[in-house]
């Protein structure tokens, strides 16, 4: 489906375009938008314009829409599903391809509507880059912002804004230049909350003309850049992880006799070689690869994405589920994370009801302990809720059954990503990118009539440990303080004892005195060092703590 | 156990690691992934084998995927009755050399009734032959999981179709409400009697497919490759003799040079006049063409949206 002019072409070698064609690789964007924006014109201009349409499905459409007559409704032409062409919306993600002699490109083709904001999340899981279109005469709308708000959040660091309809605006350069501005700001805003920084690159187009969208167009002589599809052509393709820690979840023990034991699986991040160690986790063990064994003979090396079978120098007890990974770089074995969740399940999220997790190639059951917040994305603002409705996106901590190998979603795409499947409806109910991976000892719900909601919901705080250090009269006075302002400690001894009770939601209070060191406080990890000449400067750095720790609700922050 | 026999490699090694990996090499990565979750996931899969283009690749696939293990389901071919004889050879060959286990599904009732597309239309026709007896041979054997080749770029529905295609109790799909499908986290929890169809060349479009079988010396059916054959001569359809009803009265066959796009029953599958007679010749011709390559199937066109239809009922 390439050129048709190649083979007009008299010197046409079908040898070297074959030869070219191994050299080609891949790129996965996704586009979000409604039918009245001009998405489907644009889509239909890349495909139409590089020759990726047959006459016969121009055929089938041609006179059909609702364009001046001659002119080719492209809607109706991306726009697969009956219901979609009877009520003239987008519904469902479809899948578009194309290619040019530089490049193979799969496009995740999404609609753009609030209620829709779940298959934008489809759409961008696989994306390497984003097309955001805004409609020159409205300016940024709430829909861009939502679209880029969500690849940002799903990890596409390249987002290119084709600024539509430029000819409705007589192909004015100010109001380009303003939307620029406006975007290009919102879309650092947005890099900051998301944790991925945005790199966006501006195109003023006019799709139904084809106007800076396959070649590039004189109605805008002050555009300097190159047209959509040669930006598209220029953007790295997959985020380069080859040179991250080596990642190998296992999908498949191959045992064809008892002369070969491998490991099957995908590498998803990094590279391996032939001797190098690795280490199995959860358990922990480290063995030498020995042979990496492919269909089309071993090989000495592979990185990602290349799906092997690796063989090892040791029998360890290693099944599907497991991630092998580079001794020196490994993931963090844990039972507890916070994840950035979209809720795509008809029924709200419900706190400690049991899910699925499916993290790589295993399914651990577990449990929504608390919820931290929701996205407004309106505001970018964080608002306290007690649920996730069905397009809602929120930070939640999970509690998982049993400990898997975890790695944060920023730094590694892959292992970083779980699915929340409902174990009764089968349904998936959520995905979620990890922001943060928890070590240590880690809370089991405890089921009763109570739910660990209510509980947090009573007492303003979920379960944890405030480790006190320094002279015992400024761990007294701080319990004190934190007790007049509703947050109440329960002073332990020994470490164990603070554990079961932040086990059982309680707050411990973990006091080491010491009359010579200086006030110190520590909670999950964080620790502040307290000037204890300031009473009042010492509380209110602890309560600041305890919020960071995630241990205090929202609504006790808003009452401080 | 035995391991898979195979002709020793031929294809080049993949890149070293400061080399981009071609759009091939990572197709075929994510195909594989899939094909091992599956025999992973499900209890009782099978792979749908239908002779074509599309499948031979999706059986390649699936000897990489699990060697040097066999391949761990068996290949199921529904047989309409209509096939073209160079087909059921090479089916069975195929089978023999690869190692893996072949079933054969046909819906004998439908058959022995004299079910045709001229007696009936192609859709009730296919209903029967295909729609049918596939439904029946999944519930007889019990298959939780069944593999096709189908690919996104083939027609405007598939397009928003999942790589794993949730299916009812009844087989059937349903397009407005499906499994949301983020990364290569698939869902593949169904209840009894629950079906999930898979389709690991999704993101394959005909010229990566091509190119595929020419990199890899796949094998394929003779009839791909152009040939003086038989045909009955329609305006521009060229309608293969393999069937006796088709012809009309008085219609005689001429020898042309052709060959078939994409295969299926005889009576609904059209060559096309075209000298392409090696791999790197139908890869040229491809890209000439200016119709998709189910065109020439009678049975996709009869109504708009008819696929989707046919795919609610349970159609591949």
């Amino acid at each position: 489906m390439a050129s048709a002019p190649l083979v007009q072409d008299s010197t046409f070698s079908i040898d070297e375009f074959l030869a070219q064609e191994r050299g080609k690789d891949l790129l996965r964007f996704s586009t979000a938008g409604s039918v009245d924006d001009g998405k489907s014109t644009l889509i239909g201009r890349l495909l139409y314009d590089s020759q990726s349409i047959y006459d016969d499905q121009v055929r089938s459409i041609e006179g059909k829409g609702t364009t001046a007559p001659g002119q080719i409704d492209f809607a109706l032409l991306t726009d697969g599903l009956r219901a979609e062409r009877e009520q003239g919306i987008t519904i469902d993600v479809a899948y578009r391809y194309f290619s040019t002699a530089r490049r193979k490109f799969i496009i995740a083709d999404t609609p753009g509507h609030e209620q829709y904001t779940r298959n934008m999340a489809t759409g961008a899981s696989t994306a390497d880059a984003a097309v955001v279109l805004i409609d020159a005469r409205k300016g940024v709308l709430p829909q861009s912002r939502r679209h880029a708000y969500i690849v940002s959040l799903l990890g596409v660091r390249h987002i290119l804004v084709a600024v539509n309809k430029m000819d409705l605006i007589d192909f004015n350069p100010e109001i380009f230049r303003a939307i620029e501005l406006e975007f290009g700001a919102l879309l650092s805003q947005i890099g900051v909350h998301t944790g991925t920084r945005v790199e966006p690159v501006f195109v003023p187009v006019c799709a139904l003309a084809g106007d800076n969208v396959v070649h590039r167009s004189d109605t805008m002589p002050w555009y300097s850049g190159p047209p959509l599809l040669q930006l598209l052509e220029s953007l790295p393709s997959a985020i380069d992880t080859r040179s991250s820690g080596f990642r190998f979840p296992v999908q498949r023990v191959v045992r064809p006799d008892s002369n070969f034991r491998g490991f099957a699986g995908q590498i998803v991040s990094g590279a391996i070689r032939s001797g190098d160690t690795i280490t199995v986790l959860p358990s922990g063990r480290s063995a030498k690869v020995t042979r990496i064994v492919t269909y089309d003979g071993d090989l000495d090396q592979a990185h990602v994405p290349l799906s092997v079978t690796l063989a090892l120098d040791q029998e360890l007890d290693i099944s599907r589920g497991d991630l092998l990974v580079a001794s020196d770089r490994p993931a963090t074995v844990t039972r507890r994370c916070k994840a950035a969740l979209v809720w795509m399940g008809r029924a709200p999220l419900e706190l400690n009801r049991r899910y699925l997790l499916k993290h790589t190639s295993q399914t651990v059951p577990a449990v929504i302990a608390f919820l931290d917040h929701r996205v407004d994305l309106g505001s970018l603002e964080h608002r306290p809720v007690e649920t996730l409705g069905m397009n809602d996106i929120g930070v939640a901590t999970i509690e998982l059954f049993r400990p898997i190998a975890l790695d944060r979603y920023a730094e590694h795409r892959n292992t970083g990503a779980i699915i929340l499947i409902d174990p009764e409806s089968n349904s998936t109910v959520a995905a979620g990118m990890v922001t943060e991976v928890f070590t240590g000892e880690t809370a089991m719900p405890v089921a009763g009539p109570v739910s660990a909601a209510e509980r947090i919901a009573r007492w303003g705080h979920r379960g944890g440990i405030l480790t006190l250090s320094g002279p015992s009269e400024f761990i007294d006075r701080v319990e004190r303080s934190l007790f007049v302002t509703n947050i109440v400690t329960i002073r332990c001894v020994e470490a164990e004892e603070a554990q079961w009770a932040s086990r059982h939601g309680l707050l411990a209070l973990l006091a080491t005195p010491s009359e010579t060191a200086s006030l110190r406080a520590r909670a999950n990890d964080q620790e502040v060092a307290l000037d204890s000449g300031d009473p009042a400067q010492v509380v209110a750095s602890v309560r600041q703590l305890l919020s960071r720790a995630g241990i205090t609700v929202p609504q006790t922050e808003a009452g401080s | 156990m035995t391991t898979v026999v195979r002709e020793p490699s031929r294809s080049t090694p993949p890149s070293s690691a400061d080399q981009r990996l071609s759009h091939l090499r990572l197709l075929e990565a994510e195909s594989i992934h899939i094909l091992r979750e599956v025999a992973a996931e499900f209890a009782k899969p099978v792979m749908l084998y239908s002779i074509g283009k599309d499948s031979s690749v999706m059986l390649r696939l699936a000897q990489k995927a699990f060697y040097p293990a066999p391949i761990p389901f068996p290949l199921l071919h529904i047989d309409t009755g209509f096939k073209f004889a160079e087909m059921l050879t090479f089916r069975d060959q195929t089978a023999r050399s690869v190692g893996a286990e072949l079933l054969v599904w046909r819906n004998e009732p439908a058959i022995a009734a004299g079910t045709n597309p001229m007696v009936l239309d192609t859709k009730r026709c296919c209903g029967l032959l295909k729609t049918q007896a596939l439904l029946d041979a999944l519930s007889h054997y019990g298959f939780d999981a069944a593999l096709g080749g189908a690919r996104r770029d083939e027609e405007k529905s598939r397009a928003k179709e999942r790589i794993y295609s949730f299916r009812d109790t009844a087989g059937q799909w349903d397009p407005k409400n499906q499994r949301p499908e983020l990364w290569n986290l698939f869902n593949a929890r169904i209840h009894p009697g629950e079906s999930i169809r898979v389709f690991p060349l999704s993101n394959w479009t005909e010229m990566d497919v091509w190119q595929y079988i020419h990199e890899e010396k796949i094998s394929v059916v003779d009839l791909y490759f152009a040939k003086e054959r038989p045909m009955y001569v329609r305006g521009d359809i060229l309608l293969p003799i393999e069937q006796a009803f088709v012809a009309r009265f008085g219609e005689r066959p001429q020898l042309v040079k052709s060959r078939l796009r994409s295969l299926g029953c005889s009576p609904c599958t059209g060559a096309i006049r075209s000298d392409a007679d090696s791999l790197p010749a139908i890869i040229a011709e491809l890209l000439s063409f200016r119709s998709s390559e189910r065109a020439n199937r009678v049975i996709d066109h009869d109504q708009e949206g008819s696929m989707e239809l046919k795919k609610r009922e349970g159609y591949f």
